[in-house]
């Protein structure tokens, strides 16, 4: 009886923190992982709603300056093959050549990477690192929250994920609510200042279809003795149609109000009385009207039929359908509609809406013209998306590029920064990824990841500093402050994660370990 | 429910021209069909056919293929004999019997079947809310010696062909949750019912050794806040009462024996629950702690040593930090956190995909396994992968998920790897075992031919070619 009470607390603490009916509890509980504050950078100020406004491209870092040229290695580009022996020569932070036998300056920065591998950097389009929260749930449509406010630059998670040959990635709200908040595409630049992550992505916002929707709904679970959470409207798949519709809706009214406005403007009625500013409405009104790509995270294909359908109804795209997983049941219909799916390569089972899917759709959503990225929505997945690439070739056979693309050009593309990275062209940001073996080899692993020709992660300097590293937790510890009372040593602090759990059970997102 | 409704309402419309035996006979094979129909569109897509099951008994020889044997060395280009479901022959001019069916494996690479001793394979379909009728991994209370996963696997559980068609072709499937879970049953992944898949009912004891601070298993990181005197108490209380469980065992036990020795002494009541531990009291079955942190795996070895028991290491995050302690006690780990983030924040980024190395440096026993319930049981080649492209050795890798695992849940001399007289668990692949990319083209458990389909095979051939 003690158990199963205890099962009941746990499974109603776990549901209020997906719900963020006690988002300060969930917040305190993700703000223990972390040493560090978020306040360490926040992003420059910019008008609410319009992310892109104020960013500008980004400012190139200061050292390390001068060319970057690496040698002999073998170059998977993602857009026109492998080239054998090949050179790239990086200036000012962009791909200046590919080819053979090519010349720096004097002060360039030489890598032979004979024998290596070069891919461009993984683009994981589906995160919830460095977020100090994720899901603002009170609501159903918190179109007006930002990912931006609650961004955390000096989460270990990015390096970590870098070391696996991240460069960029796609951070989203969690999947609480059918509206969740507007996401940030972010270079993975760790250890220089948040806003310098920024790079002028379009701006998008993550929708929910689904379980999660329902489940964290409140009010599911009785506690004996406790007062009742409110329930949340919808609590169905029909409710959440519904919220959609309702929203755009009120969006496309209040577009009109401002249309109406700016005419009367224009004709030079100085009479006329702006609309009052919605900060809910106005990300919405940009999805209207093309400006803001719509991120949603869905699993059935009845859920993702209907979202496409009220999509075209209000007359814009959806830009991904995240997760994504029955996909390959309406791939043809997916495809004329011209959404992308950003999915997983193989994970299935972890909850019913999860049991029909199978490894083989992101091949047969490719094959019928369906832009196919996968993605982790998981710190530690994140860290081996090359290898999820490569299961790709088993399932469904993919050829080699079609499978590298799931993770670098087709997520780039689906995010709308194709035109920066994503691929090894010339122009292109020099966001790349050196291997030891081919990328696909579970027998390899990062050597290097650079970002616009800057160095994010090396392994040798990696293993060099563990020394210091060592002296320096060892001198911490025996520092006066982190002395218990008694003098007995203090306990290493533990980022709060339940030992032997599952890395897919980490509650990264809010939802209880899988609002994916 | 929509298919009761409907007959009702069918059994209505007749019910005025039938007297109530033939309204009852109809309603009863109108109810038969419908679980025939169901039964029917489960199966129809399936081409399955009956060795799905069971898989196809025969003679086979695999025959001009390379032969990683991973008990010896390797052969470049040989053949591999099975029959009566076990290994009849193996190498590089060995007889095929007459009769035989000849697989030809010119390309191919013949590898024993991959074992994970970390799931609870057919004891959980769907692992999250919404589907708990399809749970059975965690009973009620906190001491369940008796509680066997072998009466909760159900075999039809679409993870167990999902899993072996990636090369994993036997697992050992836990009970979770409390302090004593249950019994683990060792099981082949083919077999129409779980005796026809088990190796050994009763393989292991799981025990979730407490914590401190922690609930033992379940329920600890709720109750983390406790003041740390009361949370020692707690684990203290809680490793009494595994000591006093495995002592009134051992006394039943002692008890019996002599009651047999000596037909003049009282012979004590049977009990089930104290029956169950016995074997495990005394030694002579292996009681597998689920342990992550250093200070708990040397708290479990010491306590398993005080009781005289057999114990293995389950999780074993932290197993590095005491490798040379577990080499002294000859205690081996299975290692479920290889592709886990780091738990510290300041831990090496890749100190997880080393630690198997580190094991196996120190001479520890030890087999690597995803930890994972059943769903993602197939990936464990890319666990083992993970800590060969981290320092250890691809020999070592391949034999972590193979014979390791065999010998540390006792049946090394059965299975793990291809000798003549072991069970024919065999996996036939165009490449590595353990790459991301490598394809299974041949698969064989106990000597049976197992047919390359699962679920995902079926819903990917029904929506592949969609228009």
């Amino acid at each position: 009886m003690r158990k199963l009470l205890a099962l009941l607390i746990s499974t109603a603490t776990l549901m209020a923190s997906l719900g963020g009916a006690t988002a300060a509890s969930a917040q305190q509980r993700r703000g223990d992982q972390r040493r560090t504050p978020s306040t360490t950078t926040p992003a420059p100020a910019t008008t609410p709603g319009s992310q892109t406004s104020t960013m500008q491209p980004a400012s190139l870092p200061t050292h390390g300056s001068g060319d970057l040229l690496i040698r002999d290695a073998t170059v998977m580009t993602a857009t026109h093959g492998t080239l054998m022996n090949a050179d790239i020569l990086v200036r000012n932070g962009k791909i200046a050549e590919v080819g053979t036998g090519l010349r720096a300056g004097s002060n360039a920065r030489v890598v032979d990477a004979t024998g290596r591998f070069v891919t461009p950097g993984i683009i994981d389009c589906h995160s919830h690192s460095a977020t100090d929260a994720v899901n603002e749930g009170t609501l159903s449509v918190t179109s007006m929250v930002r990912i931006r406010d609650t961004f955390n630059p000096t989460d270990i998670d990015v390096y970590r994920a870098l070391a696996g040959g991240v460069t960029a990635q796609n951070t989203l709200h969690g999947s609480a609510n059918t509206i969740g908040g507007q996401n940030l595409v972010m270079k993975m630049k760790y250890g220089r200042p948040g806003a310098e992550w920024l790079f002028g992505a379009p701006p998008g916002i993550k929708f929910a279809l689904g379980e999660n929707v329902k489940r964290s709904n409140n009010g599911n679970i009785i506690i004996i003795g406790a007062p009742q959470p409110p329930r949340r409207y919808p609590s169905t798949r029909m409710g959440q149609e519904e919220v959609i519709r309702d929203a755009l809706t009120r969006a496309r009214n209040y577009k009109r109000e401002w249309d109406d406005y700016r005419a009367a403007q224009s004709r030079g009625d100085r009479n006329a009385i702006p609309p009052r500013r919605d900060l809910q409405l106005e990300p919405l009104v940009e999805v209207l009207e093309g400006k803001r790509f719509v991120h949603s995270h869905s699993y059935l294909a009845s859920e993702m039929l209907m979202l496409l359908n009220i999509a075209e109804e209000f007359g814009f795209r959806v830009k991904t359908l995240q997760h994504g997983l029955e996909g390959y049941k309406i791939a043809p219909e997916i495809a004329r509609h011209g959404a992308g799916v950003s999915t997983f390569a193989d994970f299935w089972g972890y909850k019913l809406e999860a049991y029909d899917s199978i490894p083989y759709s992101s091949a047969i959503m490719t094959h019928a013209g369906v832009n196919v990225s996968v993605n982790s929505d998981d710190a530690g997945r994140a860290r081996r998306l090359n290898i999820d690439a490569a299961k790709m070739m088993k399932y469904g056979g993919l050829t080699e590029q079609e499978a590298l693309r799931l993770v670098t050009l087709n997520p780039a593309i689906q995010l709308g920064i194709d035109g920066r990275t994503g691929s090894i062209d010339v122009g292109k940001d020099a966001d790349l990824v050196i291997w030891n073996g081919h990328p696909f080899s579970v027998y390899s692993r990062v050597d290097q990841t650079y970002i616009e020709g800057e160095l994010y992660f090396d392994r040798t300097q990696d293993i060099a500093h563990r020394v210091e590293l060592q002296r320096e937790r060892e001198a911490l510890e025996k520092a006066e402050p982190n002395q218990a009372p008694s003098g007995a040593p203090v306990a290493a602090p533990t980022r709060g994660r339940r030992p032997g759990t599952h890395d897919d059970s980490d509650d990264a997102d809010g939802d209880g370990g899988h609002t994916r | 429910m929509n298919n009761s409704t409907h007959t009702n309402s069918v059994a209505h419309t007749l019910s005025t021209s039938l007297d109530a035996f033939a309204r009852r006979l109809i309603f009863t094979s109108l109810f038969v069909a419908l679980v025939a129909a169901c039964a029917v569109a489960q199966q129809a897509s399936s081409n399955m056919g009956p060795a799905f099951m069971s898989g196809t008994p025969g003679t086979f020889a695999i025959r001009g293929a390379r032969i990683v044997t991973v008990s010896g060395a390797e052969i470049e280009n040989g053949t591999v004999v099975i029959a009566n479901g076990k290994i009849a022959a193996v190498g590089a001019s060995v007889n095929v019997p007459a009769g035989a069916h000849i697989i030809e494996g010119r390309g191919l690479t013949v590898y024993p079947g991959m074992i994970d001793l970390g799931t609870s394979m057919g004891l959980i379909e769907i692992t999250e809310q919404g589907a708990t009728g399809w749970v059975d991994t965690q009973e009620v209370g906190e001491m369940n010696p008796n509680s066997r996963a072998f009466y909760g696997i159900n075999p039809h559980s679409s993870h167990i062909a999902v899993t072996r068609v990636n090369g994993v072709t036997t697992v050992l499937s836990s009970p979770q949750g409390g302090i004593i879970s249950g019994q683990s049953a060792f099981i082949n992944l083919l077999g129409s019912t779980a005796p026809e898949m088990a190796l050994d009912r009763a393989a292991a004891l799981v025990v979730n050794y407490p914590r401190s601070g922690g609930g033992g298993g379940g329920g600890g990181f709720f109750f983390a806040q406790q003041p740390a005197g009361d949370a020692a108490t707690q684990r203290d209380r809680q490793l009494e009462q595994i000591r006093k469980a495995m002592r009134d065992a051992e006394a039943y036990a002692r008890a019996i024996d002599a009651a047999n020795a000596d037909a003049k002494l009282p012979r004590p009541d049977r009990d089930v629950v104290l029956e169950s531990l016995v074997a495990y009291a005394r030694g002579l079955k292996p009681v597998i702690f689920r342990a992550s942190r250093e200070s708990e795996i040397r708290g479990a070895v010491r306590f398993a040593e005080e009781l005289k028991l057999k114990p293995i290491i389950l999780g074993g995050d932290e197993a590095w930090r005491a490798a040379a302690f577990l080499k002294e006690h000859n205690v081996p780990v299975i290692l479920t956190n290889v592709l886990d983030l780091p738990s510290r924040e300041d831990d090496n980024y890749d100190i997880n995909y080393e630690s198997a190395s580190k094991l196996q440096a120190a001479g520890v026993q030890f087999a690597i396994s995803t930890g994972d319930t059943a769903a993602v049981v197939r990936d464990l080649p890319y666990h083992a992968g993970m800590a060969a492209s981290f320092g250890l050795s691809k020999t070592e890798a391949l034999k972590a998920v193979t014979l390791y695992p065999a010998q540390i849940i006792g049946m090394g001399a059965q299975l793990g790897s291809i000798d003549v007289g072991k069970i024919a668990n065999l996996v036939v692949t165009d490449g590595d075992l353990l790459e991301a990319r490598t394809n299974v083209r041949h698969l064989f458990i106990n000597g049976r031919e197992v047919p390359l389909v699962s679920k995902h095979t079926e819903l990917y051939n029904q929506f592949k070619d969609r228009k």
